[in-house]
């Protein structure tokens, strides 16, 4: 296993669509254990995206297990990922590997129904909230060519509905 | 990388302002850092981290025209830069009631007592001339926790003031 390189903005790749997984074979496992690797290596990372180490292939990492009070699925390893149903928006504060040194609000659908293959090829399906929900989007985006950068909101036009602290 | 300076400037809101600036400071080889600008009542404010290598006086010199143009104030300052250590706020304070003197320094004096940094603050004042009402958003860092904040704030609540505490979780992905 290996840790790998982050691409970092503005590095074009970063912005390019990425493929289906079509063979899950050993070379998608050795790939997807160097993925986690480097996902572990970086500063808290709750999630990582097969293109940040430039694999442009469909395959994302999420672990939003070890946070306190977060709802979550454990350790996930999706293949294939898609989100089938949106319901609800929250904004957030999102940060990224690849975008070092700056953190901005985005808005996310609260609560998704996510479909997905794992490592083997066998169907997976989630319906997940709240922060896991965010990692998802966020990781998915990066399968899409797109940065959380791309969905900044201003505070100042903060107007949505939020969970208050008790 | 020490050639850095605060420029200040102020001037009666009009079209143009930021445009002419910039474009004075990057005809002249300088170099932007973090910025705020934006237009507080009738009035255009600009705060702006600027590189050069050519002093303060060049500076002035070179926005002089668009300062006399645009009837600014100019105000410059020597700084260190410390770029790219940005600290990343966990706490949230949303106020908000109507307008009476003082909804600042009882909620930021509370706050601070608790352990709260601020790193970000606006406030507004909005609703009408007869009954305005006052705005007061605030990111910053709860050394004692969000729970401290809370508690330190929580009797502002029985003066009619709402207050919200939320934390920010911010993914790293």
């Amino acid at each position: 296993m290996a840790v790998l390189d982050i691409l970092t903005y503005p590095d074009e790749r970063l912005r390019q669509a990425s493929d289906r997984v079509q063979r899950f074979d050993a070379a998608l496992q050795a790939r997807i254990d160097d993925l986690e690797e480097t996902r572990k290596a970086g500063p808290g990372a709750v999630g990582i995206a097969a293109p940040q180490v430039g694999w442009f292939e469909r395959v994302i990492i999420v672990d939003v297990s070890g946070r306190k009070k977060t709802r979550s699925h454990g350790h996930l390893i999706l293949v294939n990922p898609e989100i089938t149903e949106w319901d609800g928006f929250a904004m957030g504060r999102e940060g990224c590997l690849s975008v070092p040194d700056y953190t901005g609000n985005v808005v996310r659908a609260e609560r998704i129904r996510l479909r997905a293959q794992d490592r083997d090829g066998n169907d997976l399906a989630f319906d997940m909230d709240g922060f896991e929900a965010r990692a998802v989007q966020h990781e998915l985006d990066h399968l899409d060519g797109l940065l959380f950068l791309d969905r900044l909101v201003s505070r100042r036009q903060d107007l949505f509905q939020r969970k208050v602290y008790k | 990388m020490s050639d850095w300076y605060m420029l200040t400037l102020i001037g009666q809101d009009r079209p143009g302002i930021v445009a002419a600036v910039t474009k004075g400071l990057f005809e002249a080889g300088c170099n932007l850092g973090e910025t705020s600008m934006l237009r507080l009542g009738n009035n255009f404010t600009i705060m702006m981290m600027v590189n050069s290598a050519a002093g303060p006086a060049a500076l002035r010199t070179v926005l002089q025209p668009v300062v006399d143009d645009l009837e600014l104030i100019l105000h410059i300052d020597v700084i260190e830069a410390e770029l790219h250590r940005r600290p990343v706020p966990d706490v949230r304070i949303l106020v908000h009631g109507a307008d009476r003197a003082g909804i600042v320094a009882q909620v930021t004096g509370q706050a601070a007592e608790a352990g709260l940094n601020i790193l970000d603050l606006e406030s507004d004042v909005g609703g009408t001339e007869m009954q305005p009402i006052y705005i007061l958003q605030i990111e910053g860092l709860a050394a004692q926790g969000l729970d401290a904040i809370e508690q330190a704030l929580a009797p502002l609540r029985a003066q009619g003031i709402k207050v919200d505490v939320v934390p920010i979780d911010t993914l790293i992905g």
